[in-house]
């Protein structure tokens, strides 16, 4: 292994391996995020790998696992390049056809080709799916060139040469005025000038300071920096180690959600590729920076993504937040001044010192600048990772990249920016994936969470569902929060079981908008968005409840009957075997009943019922 | 593989209080829970009160502070999830099993956990047992998931 303790290692180093490469004939590059890990992608390279190695091709065609391609639904999933082929549905068994075919004769599998569900066309290369085509994929498109594990791969693609730039060329308060004029924004949900939070950190009294990256990322529906620091960790590590020379930190610190394993795992093989390789530890290429990272990981807190809160978190303590009446960037962990970036942040941070603020700036809208990774998922018919320059309309996002509602299905709502966002109906679709654009409209942009939800959803559930999740979620500390969540959560409950009144509606946005005022931290100030958002904008669901005990959607559980069809029912008996209650009665060739004593609708026997016989009302 | 001991869970943790959670943590994942007897030497060996120790590994999720089942079913409650039917989903193992989430069956095979997401959100609804993810599941899928999983585990016992 070649240690690379000066910039001319380092290039010599680089040069090699792309010597290397060239000597590569094709790549088969293979999804391995944890999307594909579900959709066992592993057995797919194993068999594929098998079948170079039988076939004698092992040495001239190279197999890369790497990081999320983004397009969940469709894994496991592979690109052949050259020619950029995309694959999906893979199983083990196409191996052999895969290498007979496409490797060796250059001709296309078509059953294992994309068919585009809107036109009903198949489609070759990955560059045509419609999926791809309308996004702009600077951060994502970089997991598929280096396989996770491999420091070799991102030194190969040009890694660590913003580090270089940064420790030679640019002074820290250039980087900082760098990343300022660039309009960096924080990725996590916030929505802070980077820039900003560098230079009061930077400027901040002490010697002692830490540079840390949020990826702890609670916010249910969001999970794309999972897919970064999974797919990259050594771009987040590269970002990390130009934000602290920036500030004059010697230590940073990963923090990462224990519900990713496989990040929690890439991460630490990367820090420690990175310390092998010399590019973490005592002066960094010959340099006077000196810098190391530590990997905690998180304990399953939502609150915990709040930056104070993270930090006690870190400390060993409990993850309460505390009053910010001094910030992070002065008194942070252990009281020191403190950089909190969230894990795209620092992703975006090498490429904008490479190609410039003004490349950066040149991208997205005018007070939010760049790409943004969306999570889009519900009720649509492409789910996955998405990719945009920001200012893009949820209408883009929606139709020409998600492709419209699932089964058909018209969508009615939006929900964006996780538990501290908002619903949005569908026509306000035409609004720009914005940082201010959302939050005028009662929602936000958040971590990137995209719910899509259609008309089987109802929206005073959604509004119960967050409140569950944040009285579940709040640390208890203050009162507001605490309370306020619990008698919201009371008020929406008693409307979806049918006991709500007219006055119940003012009185959820008065304690709404009072948790909003005197909250302590950002979990409690925005925990009456999903409410307040779902009140302005579908306020007529809320009314139907209450003045005519009725579900629209046919989703609160006290308002609704389940009741069997005769005229459907084909008496197959599928629904009885499958109701844990035993409410179904009937016997063979004979029309099946529900025993409403016993039904507890959980709805099971509707989801299994394959003739449509089950209706709610 | 038997699991590590506590003692080299410490081992180059001891007196640093910082680390409570780090080790809380790995004896989490080697035990499947946080017993009192851990609890005080985690506190005796970080330097650590035993009060605190024990606000620590009751705030946080990730621990259980008592023995889970054999098979722990984790089923995804996150938005995107609970808008394609997670609450199916938990209904069926509830149902099924007999147990609220965070029990443990009468057998002590089974636990379900509800989680607030498991970052697969694309291939909702979720579940995961053992460690081991599900996509797009279905009640029926599930109930099948827990019958085989019974099946493995009474037929091992059978054969002790």
């Amino acid at each position: 292994m070649t240690k690379t303790k000066t910039i001319k290692s380092l290039e010599a180093l680089r040069k090699k391996l792309l010597k290397d490469r060239k000597k590569i004939q094709s790549t088969l590059i293979m999804c391995g995020g944890t999307g594909c890990q579900a959709s066992h992608c592993q057995e797919v390279v194993d068999a594929v790998k098998n079948e170079l190695f039988e076939q004698g091709l092992a040495k001239s065609v190279c197999v890369r696992t790497t990081g999320c391609h983004g397009f969940c639904e469709q894994g496991p999933l592979m690109v052949i390049e050259p020619g950029n082929i995309f694959y999906c549905h893979i199983s083990p068994d196409d191996a052999h056809e895969i290498v007979t075919k496409t490797i060796r004769e250059g001709e296309v599998v078509e059953h294992l080709l994309y068919t585009d569900p809107v036109s009903g066309k198949q489609v070759q290369t990955e560059l045509e799916i419609p999926f791809y085509r309308a996004q702009e994929r600077h951060l994502l498109a970089q997991n598929r060139l280096v396989d996770p594990c491999s420091i070799e791969d991102y030194i190969a693609i040009g890694g660590y040469s913003a580090l270089v730039k940064t420790l030679f060329e640019i002074a820290p308060e250039s980087v900082v005025r760098e990343i300022k004029d660039s309009g960096l924004r924080g990725r996590g949900g916030g929505g802070f000038p980077t820039g900003r939070k560098w230079a009061a950190c930077r400027e901040a009294p002490g010697d002692e300071k830490y540079v840390i990256c949020n990826a702890d990322e609670g916010d249910p529906g969001a999970y794309m920096d999972r897919c970064v620091l999974e797919g990259n960790p050594h771009l987040v590590i590269e970002g990390m180690m130009i934000g602290a020379w920036a500030i004059g930190a010697r230590q940073g610190y990963v923090y990462v959600r224990n519900e990713y394993p496989l990040a929690v795992k890439n991460t630490r093989v990367a820090i420690q590729q990175a310390r092998e390789f010399g590019l973490l530890g005592d002066n960094i290429l010959g340099s006077s920076f000196s810098f190391d990272i530590d990997i905690a990981r998180g304990g399953g807190a939502f609150v915990c993504g709040e930056s104070t809160a993270l930090m006690s978190s870190l400390e060993g303590k409990v993850g309460e937040p505390r009053p910010k009446d001094l910030h992070t960037v002065v008194d942070g962990l252990w009281h020191k001044p403190t950089t909190l970036n969230n894990v795209e942040t620092w992703a975006n941070v090498p490429s904008i010192i490479l190609n410039g603020s003004s490349w950066f700036a040149s991208k997205g809208s005018k007070g939010s600048k760049g790409t943004k990774i969306l999570a889009l998922t519900g009720h649509i018919k492409n789910t996955g990772l998405v990719e945009v320059a920001m200012g893009t309309t949820i209408n883009t996002v929606v139709f020409d990249i998600g492709g419209g509602g699932s089964n058909g299905n018209s969508i009615k709502a939006v929900q964006t920016g996780g538990p501290s966002g908002g619903c949005l109906p569908a026509d306000k679709f035409d609004l720009p994936v914005d940082f201010d654009e959302l939050a005028k409209a009662g929602s936000m942009v958040g971590s990137g969470g995209m719910v899509v939800m259609g008309e089987e959803t109802c929206m005073v559930d959604v509004a119960k569902y967050f409140l569950t999740f944040l009285q579940d979620e709040s640390c208890g500390k203050c009162v507001p929060c605490r309370m306020g969540i619990d008698r919201m959560l009371e008020i929406v409950t008693d409307i979806t079981e049918g006991n709500g009144t007219p006055q119940q509606i003012s009185l959820l946005e008065e304690l709404g908008s009072t948790v909003s005022e005197t909250a302590l931290c950002g979990l409690g100030k925005t925990a009456a968005n999903p409410v307040l958002s779902t009140l302005r904008y579908f306020r007529e669901e809320y009314e139907k409840h209450i003045s005519e005990k009725k579900c629209p959607a046919g989703v609160c559980q006290a308002l609704i009957t389940y009741t069997i069809d005769p005229e459907k029912c084909t008496c197959c008996g599928i629904c009885k075997r499958a109701c844990p209650h035993k409410a179904i009665i009937g016997k063979k060739k004979q029309v099946h009943a529900i025993n409403l004593d016993l039904c507890q609708k959980c709805g099971i026997c509707r989801s299994e019922c394959e003739f449509d016989a089950i209706q709610v009302k | 593989m038997p699991p590590p001991t506590l003692d080299s869970i410490l081992e180059e943790r001891r007196s640093q209080p910082q680390q409570l959670i780090e080790v809380l943590q790995d004896v989490q994942e080697h035990y499947g829970y946080i017993s009192e007897e851990s609890m005080k030497t985690v506190s005796n060996e970080l330097g650590v009160l035993l009060m605190d120790v024990y606000s620590v590994a009751s705030f946080y999720k990730a621990f259980a502070l008592k023995p889970r089942g054999k098979n722990v079913i984790r089923i995804c409650t996150g938005t995107a999830c609970h808008v394609r039917g997670a609450k199916l989903i938990l209904n069926q193992a509830v149902g099924q099993l007999g147990i609220k989430p965070s029990e443990v069956s009468d057998d002590g095979l089974f636990t379900i956990e509800h989680v607030n997401c498991l970052g697969a959100c694309a291939l909702g609804p979720v579940v995961t047992d053992n460690g081991h993810y599900h996509d797009h599941m279905s009640p029926g899928k599930l109930r099948k998931l827990i019958k085989s999983l019974y099946k493995a585990d009474t037929e091992e016992i059978s054969n002790d």
